[in-house]
């Protein structure tokens, strides 16, 4: 088998390597490094969060700290670990599999990078201020929001400040997918990781400056006399919801996307079969990445719309299992009499296609008006959005990082312990928030410190869940660092059905990969 | 310029790091000041001073390998994909407080009114049920927390002309493209000081109006939804074209300094593509703000 190797390679030395970076391997694993971390500082919130639900009643921490974590773990894990994650895996990937020499405007690439330790050292530093931190939910909805204290104002600049950081790896990534691509490699050759991480760009650079918007509004608000969201000067506070979820919906899928084409890359491997679908794949996640604009306000059924509103966003909503369902059969399709092993990125996804799928069925649910009456802000909506963020993002990235790891490190992982992290993870997580889908449909409200009695028991068996789960990811830490540090040499096509111009690189990847644009040949363009 | 045979990738450099800590420096400095911090306002201007120095450090070290020949045609792709896809951003900032001034006008002061969702959910009738729906609304639904103003800005007066002088600096900016492709100096800069010159006096007259509005007609940001999204809407454009104005300047002073060839001359169309996108929004402005 041919490689395209590079004779020769040098990296800079010392902290300037990592300070000054233009290499979009280095900067990848600042992101992916930054992403764990950011991964065990919003764990160890829900781990407060697990602790103060494991029984009725006020135990540990006081309800507005309480609130805070809340507040503060959606924020980390948002914009702090799964973000930045899916940004990273797109820094290492992207170039390795379109041929590419490295980002198409990587001075750039290094800012967005660091602007996250200096944006959540903005964020976290409220924890220790007057008032404490924001507690009014992830979502910041006025006028709740509008009464935290001294870390108000860092709240917002802090949104603004990643804000920045995302639209500029968004431009990055989008410029580098449609200038830097080798001869050969066209649009519909592309491994479909590349495509979903274009397709999320689009959204970032879309939806993020709507939340820049919206924020800089209860900024006014707050402190310069407007009245956006004050009724009593002809604002709307309901009309901060629509504004947010403009952003947030989309926010969804750019979380959601990488995921899908991280899955369409290990399965084939695995499944020894070709994707199933290209075409239909990528047309699909074309079309929720546009649905995603037109159903924002099934988040805020029972806030007071009209009711042609509830309905166009009820059907809207709907259309968008249309697409997914696509993905989910194609990923099924690939599977269907392919020679199969089971290997630790493969197990994470066709966990994930399991799990991320009752998500999308609790999705459903949630997205019909009448019914969503009951479900609102209850524990049932908790455990709909961690089915697709945890067993559903989080798996993805974890089958990402087996996935790709070898061709980092230049080591295998170690892939005994690597399979019982995943059986820890996805019993544990299951465990975890499976019964908050019965805590919500009997009635127990989200965000809340202290709970009635009959919930005592699915609360203690969740809580169990929660810390296996967060104890598990320890695993994960010491089986990178292990692979990092030495191993089994991984070959250069690490999987034996593993498709894509990555498999043509030396493992370790080199600093430096193409320096002139490679010549590919029709292997290399296989699915 | 090189071929595209060979790829580029810059060397490293510190102005990103530079840039995050002095975007840092800022927000710290803007959050201690809305806290009323001793010594905010030092902070700030530290802050602003090092988004002054990453900016003049950042462009200087662009603008000497531009210059040194050391970009390809691909890189150019890329700055200007890059500037594209900016600007679509500021579109959709700038998209989420139209949306604001949509969403008052159509729902929310008539529901307030008692029309519609306002008449089910009983908002007129139990919290203000002797407000009338109205645009401008210069009475507000509880005018005691409100400033209340005589008038507002008509559109066929100030914002007719600075109309009119910002199409104009669009055709100007234009001429002087013209002019470049053509090597014709003296023309290039003729017209870019035409623009210019455009640019700031639209602002210099913009905050005329200002003056003129909270001084005379007391329409502050503090004058309930109208002042509120007339404020910000115009506030951030009046910013852009500023900064756009600035740009502009530069890209004069780099043009006299014969940095631009007839052929490669990106920085310029980049400018060029800005002050483009200000003229636009601020025809939504004049005819959603001022006019309708």
């Amino acid at each position: 088998m041919s490689t395209l190797a590079h004779e020769h390679d040098h990296a800079p030395s010392g902290l300037k390597r990592w300070l000054c970076s233009t290499n979009h391997k280095d900067i990848g694993t600042l992101y992916l490094i930054f992403a764990l971390t950011m991964f065990f500082v919003g764990g160890a919130m829900a781990m407060v969060i697990r602790a103060e639900l494991f029984e009725p009643g006020l135990q540990y921490v006081d309800p507005q700290f309480y609130n805070s974590m809340v507040t503060v773990h959606a924020l980390v894990m948002i914009f702090g670990a799964v973000m930045p994650a899916g940004v990273g895996l797109a820094n290492w990937m992207i170039p390795l599999m379109i041929g590419a020499p490295d980002m198409a405007l990587p001075r750039m690439n290094n800012m967005s990078f660091w602007i996250l330790p200096f944006g959540f050292a903005l964020l976290l530093s409220t924890l220790f201020m007057d008032g404490g931190a924001p507690a009014g939910g992830w979502t910041m909805y006025p006028p709740l929001v509008l009464q935290t204290g001294d870390a108000f104002p860092f709240l917002i600049f802090a949104v603004h400040f990643l804000g920045i950081s995302s639209i500029m790896g968004a431009i990055n990534i989008i410029a580098t997918v449609f200038n830097m691509r080798a001869p050969g490699m066209t649009l519909m050759k592309m491994p479909l990781f590349v495509w979903t991480w274009v397709i999320t760009s689009f959204l970032l650079i879309a939806s993020l400056p709507v939340l820049a918007g919206a924020v800089t509004m209860l900024l006014t608000d707050k402190y310069f006399g407007t009245s956006f969201f004050d009724a009593a000067g002809g604002g709307d506070p309901v009309m901060f919801q629509h504004i947010f979820w403009f952003f947030g919906h989309p926010e969804v899928y750019i979380l959601a996307l990488p995921a899908f084409g991280i899955i369409s890359q290990v399965i084939p491997a695995f499944a020894r079969k070709p994707l199933f679908g290209y075409a239909s794949m990528v047309y699909a996640t074309a079309s929720i990445a546009l649905l995603s604009f037109v159903v924002w306000a099934h988040h805020m059924f029972t806030v007071g719309m009209p009711l042609k509103g509830e309905l166009f966003f009820m059907y809207a909503t709907m259309l968008i299992a249309v697409p997914t369902g696509v993905k989910v059969f194609n990923w099924m399709a690939t599977m269907w009499r392919g020679a199969m092993t089971f290997e630790t990125p493969m197990l994470f996804a066709i966990a994930f296609v399991i799990l991320f799928t009752i998500g999308g069925f609790s999705g459903v649910m949630l997205g019909m008006t009448p019914v969503d009456f009951q479900y609102h802000d209850t524990y049932f909506v908790v455990a709909h959005f961690h089915y697709v963020l945890l067993t559903g993002a989080v798996f993805a990235l974890m089958s990402a990082v087996y996935y790709w790891l070898p061709k980092w490190t230049g080591y295998m992982y170690d892939e005994k312990l690597g399979k019982i992290h995943f059986w820890l993870s996805a019993i544990s997580s299951n465990v975890l928030f499976f019964p908050q889908h019965f805590l919500g449909l009997a009635g127990m409200p989200r965000r809340i410190p202290d709970y009635n009695i009959q919930f005592a028991d699915f609360n203690m068996i969740s809580s169990i869940g929660g810390f296996a789960y967060g104890l598990s990811q320890l695993l994960f830490v010491y089986i990178v660092i292990k692979c990092a540090l030495g191993g089994k040499k991984a070959k250069d096509r690490v999987w034996e059905g593993a498709k894509g111009l990555e498999w043509y690189v030396p493992s370790p990847a080199p600093h430096h990969t193409f320096e002139t644009p490679p010549k590919l040949t029709k292997e290399m363009l296989e699915h | 310029m090189a071929g595209k045979d060979i790829y580029y990738v810059p060397h490293g450099s510190k102005w990103p790091l530079v840039g995050s800590l002095a975007l840092f420096t800022t927000f710290i400095g803007g959050g201690m000041l809305l806290n009323s911090a001793p010594g905010a306002k030092y902070v700030l201007l530290l802050g602003a001073a090092a988004i002054v120095y990453m900016f003049a450090g950042w462009f200087a070290e662009v603008i000497a390998e531009s210059i040194g020949g050391k970009y390809s045609k691909q890189v150019d792709t890329s700055f200007r994909m890059g500037m594209g896809w900016f600007i679509f951003s500021e579109v959709m900032f700038f998209a989420a407080f139209f949306g604001a001034l949509y969403y008052a006008r159509v729902f929310s002061i008539p529901w307030l009114g008692g029309e519609g969702n306002g008449g089910i959910n009983g908002t007129h009738e139990f919290l203000w049920s002797s407000f009338q729906a109205s645009w401008p609304m210069n009475v507000m639904p509880d005018p005691s927390k409100f400033t209340q103003y005589s008038d507002v800005i008509p559109a066929w007066g100030v914002p007719a002309v600075n109309t009119a002088i910002l199409l104009t600096s669009g055709l100007t900016v234009t001429f002087a493209h013209w002019a470049l492709k053509n090597a014709e100096r003296a023309k290039l800069s003729f017209w870019l000081f035409a623009t210019v010159a455009l640019g700031f006096i639209f602002v210099f007259l913009q905050a005329e109006e200002y003056a003129h509005a909270m001084g005379d007609l007391n329409l502050t940001l503090n004058s309930g939804i109208y002042g509120s999204t007339f404020y910000m809407l115009t506030g951030f454009h009046g910013f852009h074209v500023t900064m756009g104005a600035v740009m502009l300047l530069i890209i004069l002073l780099r043009c006299l300094k014969g940095h631009f060839s007839n052929k490669d001359h990106f920085a310029f169309e980049a400018v060029a593509w800005y002050w483009h996108f200000v003229d636009v929004v601020w025809l939504g402005l004049f005819i959603f703000v001022y006019w309708v």
